[in-house]
């Protein structure tokens, strides 16, 4: 989004000095009394008013940075090398007064994680009103101050929140707050580091949205850095892609993305399941190799271990900043090699899922009790998988996914009345119940691997040992099977007798995924098994989860907060809401076809890495209490397609609108919406799967485009 | 916060009568015959099992026990057997004054000292100052209290001779007066807690300085003053007074050896005194209290405590 137009043009007519500018940074954390080099030569520059985005791999230096732009280092971390100028002052150089008042007034931070960065002791209004008196004002004007930031940043009752606690407010709440915080000063720069990472993706929408607003309101200078690259692409002006603590490309946001000219970026952004790419379209490229340690000697170009462009010439010579572009350059000798990256070939997957179902679920619920109270978390579930499918599961945060997995495989026992069928045989409803061979079946993939790997073991022997459990197999056939696997999940021997924590986390999801197929699993549920990965470690993953699936026809229940790897992997969606299935249908038509209204909010919250704009439909408010849901129909108190006297009397079924595509629902097929999409930029060069999304942008003429926006009237429902 | 006083006070009543029973229990099955240590070996056995009678020695046990929990309700444990004629509770009081002066004077000294090092030795992880005040805490800490009181007697009380060497001021001296005959034994004290919670602090307020919230601080431009006194203290302190609520009990009870080093007249020396003697409402009185002290102190500890986190308020009120 671009600042506003007198910001624009002064910023062109170059007249005011740069918010941030970073000339050749170098820094170094010292660890056991050595200095090991994290940043080596950072250079860029932010104008007044402009976004910015640092993007690249977890460890890559990106907070570093940020912090060092208001100095705020770690006690092992020192500046070597370098300059850091905001407003034409040199930052490296304040006197710790000069400090405080430059960043009491001139610049401020937000934070990744809102709920630590929050003193858990002191009331939201306590800690609002210190930013105030900071920059001078009195008790009782700080007071007022404080009132007006929140309703600043959208808060809808600022009494109430002035005094709670931090821990009695949500994440995405916490956000606003610290980002009012941030506002006090009216800052000329505000460095966000990850601010909207671990919240929901629709609260994401709507803090991202915010910020926009809020720049467009005060004009600050934004550094950004997210590492969902829809996020950068939908908020920055510029992007600066930094690789082992060097910006490595640099350019217009748009023009980066959709046409990068680094080796490193095009591996980068190939690894994202991106523009509606599908398993059948094509793998995901993974780059090869790790980010090298901090502290690594790297004299020429830092990419040089992983490129697959690299020569001698990369060996010898440091590569030269080549200008691809207006604003657009590049440290790459082989620039014009860069397109062969771009087309690489890579095979492809194929839909390997059958018509039987593999599991069965009718009528499954889940109530739990707490204090005397029945909390429905599992309402009525009816729910087939097919043998080789992947059927993904969506929905916020508190929408019941978890519990339905943790159902499925028996930590929690469902509800008398239900019905669990494997293979054509009942279930227990209890694990404890569970026959070996019906455990050994249904297996699970955690978020965070270190949760089901013992970490004191080797490798060799977490698989040996789950071998033996769920096959009963014998010490020696475990141990030659426990190497079958293992290099069927592409580790290496010598991993076999490392222990997790000397393991990456890709290869320590790895393991846990081997773990998982121990016994010739008919089913394994993945529970956001790639969300704590960087994209190029997730491509591994789910290309590895592919594959598998291609050859031994295992189904997944996939859970995932990323629309775009559910896109990518599923066969079919479920979206789930309150415990209850909204929208279950085939990934073609989740995409193309008509829409439960949840879905189309949830769909419509994505930021895309594309450059796709779509009308967002707000989420209004949180996710209500299982404890009372609303009568009716439970998405009605935040349904921007509600229709009084109908919705909030009665449940609506669960009803087939196309083959395979169900919602619950009660508006007529014609009176819901298609997910609205409007591709901003045709033509664009990069990748297959642009192809693909021509095709499915083309398929909309204009006139249903303009039809299906949302009504801002719409949207007001309760 | 109202409900969560309410239930701790509900808690401590019990736990009192818990302790009312123990305390009876332990004093009664003492082996030798009170009456007989009264009244000294060359009295006749009718008088000595007359006073028993009289004392109330013979009565069934549990009737003794009531007398006793009567006497914990109303203030009043009978009077004294060792010094005939006078209340318990008028010879507790004043040794309880004494005890309470050396303990104040004690942690005036202590609590600022300790605090504000083990905070700055947080601020300053693993300088010279971090390091020494480490060092140094744990070897204070690790002379027991009256060792270091007699070291601190001989060398300043006697060689040096700038303060009295003992504590038992003389009559008269008004209360201003007689903090001069205390600081000695207080220097003690300080000398046996500055370490303890100095790290204790360190501990807590190290996981201050790291956290995010203090840097949200630090990245508004507060000053390094500031932030500790709004952020790092309020968080970093809860342990402290947790350990400062739970050795209230021993400083006031437990300082026997120190006491009579400086020959101060405190509840310690009292207690022990009383148990020699065979004195058994004076036992009982003088246990009794420091038991209530101690469940105050740990009392207050805890508000003070939820007070700061209002997270853990939360969690014990639902
Ligand atoms: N205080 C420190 N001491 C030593 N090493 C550190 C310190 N802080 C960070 N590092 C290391 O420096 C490197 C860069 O860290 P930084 O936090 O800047 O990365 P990042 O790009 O922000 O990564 P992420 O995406 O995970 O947030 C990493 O290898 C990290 O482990
Ligand atoms: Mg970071």
């Amino acid at each position: 989004m671009s600042a506003p137009a007198s910001l624009t043009d002064r910023i062109t007519s170059g007249a005011m000095a740069p918010a941030l500018e970073v000339v050749d940074l170098h820094m170094s954390y010292i660890v056991r009394g050595v200095p090991r080099e994290v940043l080596r030569g950072v250079n860029f520059h932010i104008q007044p008013g402009e976004a910015y985005g640092l993007v690249g791999e977890s460890g890559c230096g990106k907070s570093t940075t940020a912090y060092a732009a208001l100095r705020y280092l770690p006690g092992n971390g020192r500046i070597t090398q370098g300059e850091i100028r905001s407003g034409g002052r040199d930052i490296t150089s304040m006197s710790s007064k000069e400090l405080q008042a430059f960043r009491s007034s001139q610049a401020s931070m937000v934070y990744q994680d809102p709920v630590a960065a929050m003193n858990p002791s002191l009331k939201i209004g306590r800690q609002v009103e210190e930013s105030f008196k900071l920059i001078g004002q009195s008790a009782s004007d700080a007071k007022a101050s404080a009132y007006a930031a929140l309703e600043q940043v959208r808060i809808a009752d600022p009494t109430s929140v002035l005094d709670r606690y931090p821990h009695q407010l949500s994440g995405g709440m916490l956000q606003r707050v610290v980002i009012a915080m941030a506002l006090a000063s009216k800052p000329e720069l505000l460095v966000l580091d990850e601010p909207t990472t671990g919240l929901d993706a629709t609260v994401e929408a709507e803090v991202l949205d915010l910020i926009r607003a809020l720049r467009s309101e005060t004009g600050a200078a934004v550094l950004l850095i997210a590492h969902n690259l829809g996020v950068i692409r939908t908020m920055c002006d510029r992007v600066g892609v930094m690789y082992a603590g060097k910006v490595i490309e640099e350019g217009p946001a748009q023009e980066v993305f959709d046409s990068p000219e680094h080796p490193y970026t095009v591996g980068l952004l190939n690894a994202i399941p991106r523009a509606g790419l599908r398993k059948t379209d094509r793998a995901l490229y993974s780059i090869p190799g790790e980010l090298p340690s901090i502290g690594t000697d790297l004299p020429t170009c830092v990419y040089i271990d992983r490129c697959a462009l690299a020569d001698e010439k990369c060996k010898s010579t440091p590569p030269p900043a080549t200008s691809v572009g207006e604003g657009h350059q590049t440290f790459c000798h082989h620039v014009d090699r860069v397109g062969e990256l771009r087309d690489a070939e890579v095979g492809a997957f194929s839909n390997v899922s059958s018509d039987d179902n593999v599991l069965q679920l009718t009528g499954v619920a889940k109530t739990f009790r707490q204090a005397g109270q029945d909390i429905p978390a599992l309402v009525s579930v009816d729910l087939g998988i097919a043998e080789g499918e992947t059927l993904g599961l969506v929905g916020e945060s508190g929408s019941g996914k978890s519990t339905m997995a943790k159902t499925m495989l028996g930590v929690h026992s469902y509800d008398p009345g239900g019905d669990i069928v494997l293979d054509g045989v009942s279930v227990p409803a209890a694990a404890t119940n569970r026959t070996p061979a019906n455990s050994a079946a249904m297996q699970m993939v955690f978020q965070n691997p270190d949760s089901a790997l013992n970490r004191v073991w080797t490798v060799r022997r977490i698989l040996e040992r789950s071998i033996i459990k769920l096959t009963g197999a014998s010490k020696d056939d475990a141990r030659a099977r426990a190497e079958d696997i293992a290099s069927a999940m592409r580790l290496s021997p010598r991993h076999l007798d490392m222990r997790p924590r000397q393991l990456s986390g890709g290869l320590k999801q790895r393991v846990a995924i081997a773990r998982a197929f121990a016994g010739d699993p008919k089913l394994v549920v993945c529970d956001e098994p790639t969300s704590a990965l960087d994209v190029s470690v997730q491509s591994a993953i789910l290309n590895l989860l592919a594959n598998i699936q291609n050859d031994q026809r295992t189904s997944y229940l996939f859970i995932t907060h990323d629309i775009g790897v559910v896109r990518y992997l599923a066969d079919r969606i479920a979206v789930m809401y309150l415990g209850r299935i909204m929208e279950l249908g085939p990934t073609d038509a989740m995409f193309q076809g008509v829409n439960h209204p949840y879905t189309e909010a949830l769909l419509s919250a994505v930021p895309s890495v594309d450059g796709e704009t779509r009308e967002r439909i707000p989420l209004d408010g949180e996710i209500p209490s299982p404890k009372n849901p609303p009568s009716g129909c439970v998405f009605h108190t935040r349904c921007h397609r509600f229709v009084e006297g109908l919705c909030d009397t009665k449940e609506p079924e669960l009803r087939e609108i196309a083959p395979g595509h169900m919602i619950k629902c009660h508006l007529d097929v014609a009176d819901l919406g298609v997910v609205p999409v409007q591709v901003q930029r045709k033509g664009s060069t990069f990748g297959e799967a642009d192809g693909a999304e021509l095709q499915s942008s083309d398929s909309f003429d204009d006139t249903v485009v303009e039809g299906e926006q949302v009504d801002p009237e719409d949207t007001v429902n309760d | 916060m109202l409900r969560f006083i309410i239930r701790r006070l509900a808690l401590s009543i019990i736990t009192l009568f818990l302790l009312v029973i123990i305390v009876f229990l332990l004093t009664s099955v003492f082996p030798n015959d009170p009456a007989r240590q009264l009244l000294g070996p060359f009295q006749s056995q009718e008088a000595v099992d007359q006073l028993a009678e009289e004392l109330g020695l013979n009565d069934p046990k549990t009737e003794q026990l009531g007398r006793l929990v009567k006497g914990v309700a109303t203030g009043d444990f009978g009077e004294s057997y060792s010094r005939p004629g006078e209340r318990v509770m008028d010879l507790i009081l004043p040794a309880l004054g004494n005890s309470a002066k050396l303990v104040v004077l004690g942690l005036l000294i202590t609590l600022p000292l300790s605090i504000l090092s083990g905070v700055l030795a947080a601020y300053r992880k693993d300088s010279l100052f971090d390091r020494s005040v480490v060092t140094l805490g744990l070897a204070t800490s690790a002379i027991p209290d009256f060792v270091s009181g007699i070291l601190l007697q001989y060398v300043i009380g006697v060689r040096l001779g700038w303060l009295p060497a003992t504590s038992n001021a003389p009559r008269g001296t008004g209360f201003i007066g007689s903090l001069e005959f205390i600081i000695l034994p207080a220097l003690a004290i300080v000398l046996v807690y500055f370490g303890y919670i100095a790290r204790v602090t360190r501990a807590g307020a190290v996981q201050a300085f790291e956290s995010d919230y203090v840097r949200t601080a630090f990245m508004k431009g507060m000053p390094l003053r500031r932030v500790i006194n709004r952020h790092v203290l309020r968080n970093s302190l809860q342990p402290t007074v947790a350990v400062i609520g739970t050795q209230i009990g021993f400083l006031f009870g437990g300082l026997i050896a120190l006491e009579l080093v400086f020959n101060y007249p405190g509840l310690g020396s009292m207690i022990i005194n009383a148990a020699q003697d065979q004195d058994l409402p004076l036992l009982q009185g003088g246990v009794i209290i420091v038991a209530v002290l101690y469940m105050i102190a740990t009392l207050l500890a805890d508000l003070l405590i939820s007070w700061m986190n209002p997270r853990a308020r939360s969690v014990t009120a639902s």
